[in-house]
C-alpha cells in the first residue's frame, strides 16, 4: 500500500487516522491539531484565569502526563499566565505507586513544575494497604475511589490551590455517560458531563470548618484516549502504565469494553456519546449547564463518579469490600427512584423524556421505595446517599474536612469513621518513611516509598 | 529496503515487535522482541498481521489472560497497532503483509496510570 499523504500539509506521509473524522495526518500536523483543539476547549469554556495557580492531578499515567505536557506547551505558546504545579496522591498500596511516583518525579523535572505527593495516610489516617488489612484482602475500589475523589481537593486545599485539572478524556466521559444511562441516573449523568465540576462557593466562608472550595476541570474532555496515547508516543513522553491490584468495579469495565468496541466499528461514537451526554444534561431539571456550572446553586457535589483505577480487567471481588459496594449500589438505587419521581413530577419534565416512571407517588406496588427511601438511605447505612434534587448542598461537619456534601458528614469521613471504629484490631503505624524538602521548593512526601528504577524509556 | 540489511531468509521474515502502555505485562515484561516469522502460513498465503497476532498468542503470550490481547479473533479493541509508526488503519489492518525489518508496535490504551 503506497503511503498516503497527510490531508493537511500534503507533503509528509500520514501516520495517524483521527477517530473523530477519519482524517489522515502526519505526526507534526496531528500534534498541532491535538494541541490546538485543547486550546479551543480551554478558551471556549474560559477554563482558566490569568495568574491562576493550577494543580494538575498527576498519576504518572498517560492522561495526566499528556495533560501536563500540553498545558505547559499551551501556557507558553498562548501566554495563559498560569502557575502550573503537580499534585500526586499516594494511596499507600505497597509497590503499586512506586514506579508511577518515580515517573511523576521525572515529569516534575522534565516540565519544570513543582510536585507535591500526599498519602492517604496523611489525608485520612489510613493507607489502602491498612484499609485492606482491616476490611479484607480481596475487594474493589470503593474506598479507594471515595478517598481519591476527595484526595485531590484536600491536597489542593493544603497547597492553597483552588483549581485542580484532571486528565479525564472523552473515553472516560463516554464511559460514565453510558454507565449513568444504563442506571437511569440522568442527574448524575448531567453533572459528570460538565467540564467544570466542584466550584467555589460563597457559602464556604460562613462555615468555620469549611475549606475553600476547589474548582475541578477536565481540559482533555474532548480528546480521544487513542489520540492521547498516540500523542504521548510520538512526543516520546515519559509515562507509566499499570493495573490497580485492587480490581475496579465490574460495571465500569463492561462499559469501557463496550465503548472500545463501538469505537472499532464507528470511531466517532465516543465523541457522539459525549455530545449526547451534554444534550441530555440540558434536559435535566435543575441542571444549569448553561452557566458552565459556575453559578451558585449548580454546585456539583463532590460525590460524583469518576474513573476507577483504570484497569479494564474485571477481577475477583469478595468479602467486606464487595458488601460495601453492594451497599453503595442499593443506596444509590433507592435515591435514584426518588430522583426519578421528582423529575417526573417536575413541571419542566416532558413526558417523553422520562417515560419509564410516570407513576404517581402513591402507587406502592411499583414505587414502594418512594416514600420512605429518604429515611432509609440516611438511617445508619454505611454510606450516605448522594444529593437528591430537593436536598441542599452543605458542607461536611467534620473538623478540617468541610467537603461539599448533601449529608451531615461526607462519604470519605464516614468511611474513615467506620474504619476507625474497628481500629483496635489495627495498631497505629508510622506510615510514611520520609519527607524530602528540596531547594526548589519541591516537597516530596514519600509514603511507603521504595525507590525503584522505572521501565519507561 | 529489505534486501540491503541482510540477505533475507527465504523462509522467515525478520521483524521487531514492541509492546507498551502496559501490554508488556502480558508478555513476560518484554517490551521488544526480535522475531523471525514464517513468510507464508500453512495455506501458502503471505504472512500478514493477522498471522503475526496468531503467532504471538501461540508462541509469546504466556499469560493466561489471553483475552486481554485478543478478543473475538482480533486484537482487543482499545489496543493500538502501529506498523512502522503508522496507525495500522492506514496500512490495511490485519491484512497488511509483513515486510522484512518491519516494526510492529502494540500499545494498550486500556491500562491506567
Ligand atoms: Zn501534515
Ligand atoms: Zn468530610
Amino acid at each position: 500500500m503506497p503511503p498516503s499523504p497527510c490531508h493537511h500539509c500534503k507533503t509528509q506521509s500520514a501516520k495517524i487516522r483521527r477517530p473523530k473524522d477519519g482524517s489522515k495526518l502526519c505526526v507534526s500536523c496531528f500534534t498541532t491539531a491535538f494541541e490546538t483543539e485543547i486550546h479551543h476547549t480551554i478558551t471556549a469554556s474560559s477554563l482558566f484565569q490569568r495568574g491562576e495557580r493550577i494543580a494538575i492531578g498527576a498519576s504518572g499515567g498517560k492522561d495526566s502526563t499528556v495533560l501536563a505536557s500540553v498545558l505547559k506547551t499551551l501556557n507558553e505558546r498562548h501566554d495563559y499566565g498560569l502557575d502550573l504545579v503537580l499534585l500526586s496522591i499516594d494511596e499507600g498500596i505497597r509497590g503499586y505507586r512506586d514506579d508511577s511516583l518515580e515517573t511523576v518525579k521525572r515529569n516534575a523535572v522534565q516540565y519544570g513544575m513543582p510536585l507535591t505527593i500526599l498519602g492517604y495516610d496523611e489525608l485520612y489516617g489510613w493507607t489502602m494497604d491498612q484499609v485492606v488489612e482491616q476490611v479484607g484482602k480481596k475487594g474493589n475500589c470503593t474506598y479507594c475511589g471515595v478517598f481519591r475523589r476527595q484526595a485531590l481537593d484536600r491536597g489542593a486545599a493544603r497547597l492553597g490551590v483552588r483549581h485542580v485539572v484532571t486528565g479525564h478524556n472523552a473515553d472516560d466521559i463516554a464511559e460514565t455517560v453510558l454507565m449513568n444511562l444504563l442506571r437511569g441516573d440522568l442527574p448524575r449523568l448531567a453533572r459528570t458531563t460538565s467540564i467544570v465540576t466542584s466550584t467555589p462557593s460563597a457559602v464556604a466562608s460562613t462555615d468555620p470548618n469549611s475549606r475553600p472550595h476547589i474548582k475541578r476541570s477536565k481540559p482533555l474532555k474532548y480528546a480521544y484516549e487513542k489520540e492521547i496515547v498516540l500523542y504521548a508516543h510520538h512526543k516520546k513522553l515519559d509515562y507509566f502504565s499499570t493495573e490497580c491490584i485492587y480490581s475496579p468495579e465490574a460495571f465500569r469495565g463492561t462499559a469501557r469494553s463496550l465503548i472500545k468496541s463501538l469505537e472499532r466499528t464507528r470511531p466517532s461514537a465516543i465523541l457522539d456519546i459525549v455530545r449526547s451526554g451534554e444534550d441530555m444534561a440540558k434536559l435535566v431539571p435543575g441542571n444549569e449547564e448553561g452557566c458552565g456550572g459556575v453559578c451558585q446553586g449548580s454546585v456539583a457535589v463532590a460525590e460524583e463518579e469518576e474513573g476507577g483505577c483504570g484497569s479494564s480487567k474485571p477481577g475477583a471481588t469478595g468479602g467486606y469490600m464487595e458488601k460495601m459496594e453492594e451497599q453503595l449500589t442499593l443506596d444509590r438505587e433507592a435515591v435514584e427512584k426518588e430522583l426519578e419521581v421528582e423529575i417526573t413530577s417536575s413541571s419542566c419534565a416532558s413526558p417523553g423524556m422520562n417515560g419509564a416512571v410516570p407513576l404517581p407517588k402513591s402507587d406502592k406496588k411499583t414505587n414502594n421505595n418512594t416514600n420512605n427511601n429518604h429515611k432509609k438511605a440516611s438511617k445508619g447505612q454505611l454510606l450516605p446517599s448522594r444529593r437528591t434534587g430537593k436536598q441542599v448542598v452543605g458542607f461536611c461537619k467534620r473538623p478540617g474536612c468541610g467537603a461539599m456534601t448533601s449529608q451531615e458528614i461526607c462519604q470519605a469521613c464516614q468511611l474513615v469513621e467506620q474504619l476507625n471504629k474497628n481500629r483496635p484490631k489495627h495498631a497505629v503505624e508510622v506510615v510514611y518513611e520520609g519527607e524530602e524538602k528540596r531547594d526548589d521548593g519541591m516537597l516530596l512526601h514519600v509514603t511507603n516509598g521504595i525507590a525503584k528504577s522505572v521501565l519507561v524509556d | 529496503m529489505s534486501a540491503e540489511v541482510e540477505e533475507a531468509s527465504p523462509e522467515y521474515v525478520p521483524i521487531t515487535v514492541e509492546f507498551s502502555g502496559g501490554l508488556e505485562m502480558l508478555f513476560s515484561n518484554e517490551r521488544k522482541l526480535s522475531l523471525s516469522i514464517p513468510r507464508r502460513d500453512k495455506d501458502g498465503q503471505k504472512a500478514n498481521v493477522a498471522f503475526l497476532i496468531d503467532y504471538l498468542c501461540q508462541d509469546c503470550l504466556k499469560d493466561p489472560r489471553k483475552d486481554l490481547f485478543v478478543l473475538d479473533g482480533s486484537v482487543r479493541p482499545g489496543i493500538l497497532v502501529l506498523i512502522n509508526d503508522a496507525d495500522w488503519e492506514l496500512e490495511g489492518e490485519e491484512k497488511y503483509e509483513l515486510q522484512d525489518n518491519d516494526n510492529i508496535l502494540f500499545v494498550s490504551t486500556l491500562h491506567g496510570g
